[in-house]
């Protein structure tokens, strides 16, 4: 029972990194109606950037804030630079260039930094594990700070006018901008904001997992598939989503596949969400007008 | 004019043969190859506007089709290709069929995320009698008939050529016919065809099912050129190099395949010259210059080209 217990607190903890890349692939999806396929890289990169901060002598928590806000501004660039000028292609355009900087980021990173798996510091240190085993330091630590991210996305969103700004420029952007939003600068703020979300995932799941420039690539996987499961026109289901397939993820490694078939889980889920209810738990069904 | 210029192309295609050594021969074997994996991929992404990021999974289905029977059960070559197409056809309807009812994007999700599982599947243990696990699987490439006094690169290469030009022939055919205008339709204006009577997800998903069937025996192909499967041949980065190849060879464009497959197979040789990690920073910036500078790729390139200028009365010509 206890070994239960354990995998279920693990999987809450691997489960909200899932929700935090998931959210950050909402946001973006919300915004523009596209899947952000570089998300996990650009994560990547960011926690490497921690890394060279920390390595550099920086104390871990200023090398944190100092990578979210690196990363922000990567996120506002990249869609200055390379998203606006496509903003009205067709899709294919859009998976081409998100393959694209795929390709590019986690190429430059091992080009960079290195092909070799490194440690990452993990600000909560403990001997052994707390509350009589259940859970580590860093599972307790990593969790607490994916829920106050989760937390002041939404109190950003909900009771700001910046962030009503955004979700106005999200929702309907000709209307915002005839109100005075400017829509192009709401997404860049929302790309900017999807970048620092998804570094924190990146540097909270490393201590775990190591880092490697393909380290978030079975995390997008599963945060697809969070997305997909929660709805991923819902920023909270997503986050619902992310959690619930972090819990399913362990308890079907522990129990049932084993840990060879890990991403072929994220696989079936996704299949599974899309043939049975394809609007996720809690995304609205969308109809369009011909 | 036009059968010359196809004898002349048919000796320029079996001319290297004679012409080149056989290391070279055997790379253009597999540049032959991969034109016809990007070709698959170009008929679900290019004639009928399904994005998928997963065709080098079609590609794994097709070499194992291939290299199971001649490796574990002795057959010939040739008896396997019907097999691989079945098999391939098979799983390409299975994975359109959940995708592809709804949004292009969902399916390019999928096939994204079967392409990261396809190594783990693989290598999985209650697979492993058949597939050989990590270790993959032997065989030998088929030998040429006596008669014909080739080499086994030399044939390997004639017999690249032949199923891939006839592949080629019967998609040009296939898009140009009923059919293919159907599946350009559903990709431009898919509530106009379906207001004309299309079934929708029935065409998307045979269209699939055909894609993954030619993409397939290029895998067919490959596993008897290259004589080994292993799982890691076949990571997410094969498929990724389908797309970046049907992007820069020309989407929606017979003629752009070819140059895809020359793309994927040559240009990553090249790069790996500056560093290990060089070939995938080029091919991303290649991938995104080509997409902002020359969207219809090589092909669009070619065509401009070679098509004259209408000058139309009453209007200025740039």
């Amino acid at each position: 029972m206890d070994g239960f217990a354990h995998q279920l607190i693990a999987g809450i903890a691997t489960g909200g990194i899932y929700a935090s890349v998931a959210l950050a692939l909402v946001m973006i999806y919300q915004a523009t109606h596209h899947v952000n396929f570089a998300q996990g890289e650009m994560a990547t990169l960011s926690t490497f950037i921690a890394l060279t901060m920390i390595q550099a002598g920086l104390p871990y928590w200023v090398a944190f804030f100092a990578t979210l806000v690196v990363s922000f501004i990567i996120g506002a660039l990249v869609e200055r630079i390379l998203m606006r000028p496509v903003q009205n292609a067709p899709v294919l355009t859009h998976v081409g260039v998100f393959i694209g900087m795929l390709l590019i980021i986690s190429n430059a990173t091992g080009w960079v930094f290195g092909h070799t798996t490194k440690a990452f510091p993990t600000p909560f240190q403990s001997d052994g594990l707390l509350f009589g085993g259940l859970v580590s330091a860093h599972e307790l630590g990593s969790t607490a700070v994916t829920l106050a991210v989760l937390i002041l996305v939404y109190l950003f969103f909900a009771h700001t006018s910046l962030g009503l700004a955004m979700r106005a420029a999200a929702y309907n952007p000709r209307s915002a901008r005839l109100v005075g939003i400017r829509v192009g600068w709401m997404l860049a703020l929302g790309w900017g904001l999807a970048a620092a979300i998804g570094s924190v995932a990146g540097m909270m799941v490393a201590p775990a997992v190591f880092l490697d420039p393909n380290m978030m690539l079975g995390i997008l996987l599963y945060a697809f598939a969070g997305a997909l499961l929660g709805g991923i026109d819902n920023p909270a289901g997503a986050v619902g989503g992310g959690f619930a397939v972090g819990v399913l993820e362990n308890l079907a490694g522990a129990y049932v596949v084993g840990t060879e078939l890990k991403l072929t889980v994220a696989l079936v889920i996704i299949i599974g969400v899309l043939v049975v209810r394809p609007s996720g738990l809690f995304g609205r069904v969308v109809f369009s007008r011909v | 004019m036009k059968p010359l210029l196809i004898a002349a192309g048919l000796a320029l295609a079996l001319l290297p043969i004679w012409a080149l050594e056989s290391f070279h021969l055997f790379q253009l074997t597999l540049a032959v190859i991969m034109a016809l994996a990007v070709l698959g991929l170009n008929i679900v992404t290019g004639y009928n506007g399904q994005i998928s990021l997963g065709h080098g999974a079609f590609f794994a289905v097709g070499a194992y089709a291939t290299a199971i029977p001649m490796s574990l059960l002795d057959w010939s070559f040739w008896a396997t290709l019907p097999v691989s197409a079945i098999v391939c056809g098979v799983v390409g309807w299975g994975v359109g069929f959940p995708a592809l009812r709804l949004g292009g994007l969902y399916l390019a999700l999928t096939t994204f995320a079967l392409a990261v599982a396809v190594p783990q599947i693989l290598k999985h243990k209650a697979v492993e009698a058949w597939t050989g696990g990590v270790q993959g699987l032997f065989l030998l490439k088929p030998e040429a008939p006596a008669w014909l006094a080739l080499s086994p690169d030399q044939y390997m290469y004639l017999v690249a050529l032949l199923v891939a030009g006839l592949c080629y022939l019967l998609t040009a055919n296939l898009l140009r016919g009923r059919i293919g205008r159907a599946m350009m339709a559903v990709r431009d204006n898919p509530t106009a065809a379906e207001a004309m009577g299309m079934d929708l997800a029935s065409l998307k998903t045979r269209t699939f099912a055909v894609s993954a069937i030619i993409t397939g025996m290029a895998g067919s192909l490959s596993a008897a050129v290259v004589e080994f499967v292993a799982p890691d041949s076949f990571t997410f980065i094969l498929s990724i190099s389908l797309f970046v190849g049907m992007v820069v060879g020309g989407v929606g464009s017979i003629l752009g395949s070819v140059f895809g497959g020359l793309f994927v197979l040559f240009v990553p040789n090249l790069a790996e010259a500056i560093s290990r990690s060089a070939p995938g920073v080029i091919y991303g910036a290649i991938l995104i210059l080509f997409l902002f500078i020359l969207p219809d790729g090589v092909a669009g390139l070619v065509r401009r080209f070679t098509t004259k200028k209408r000058i139309i009365p009453g209007r200025e010509t740039s």
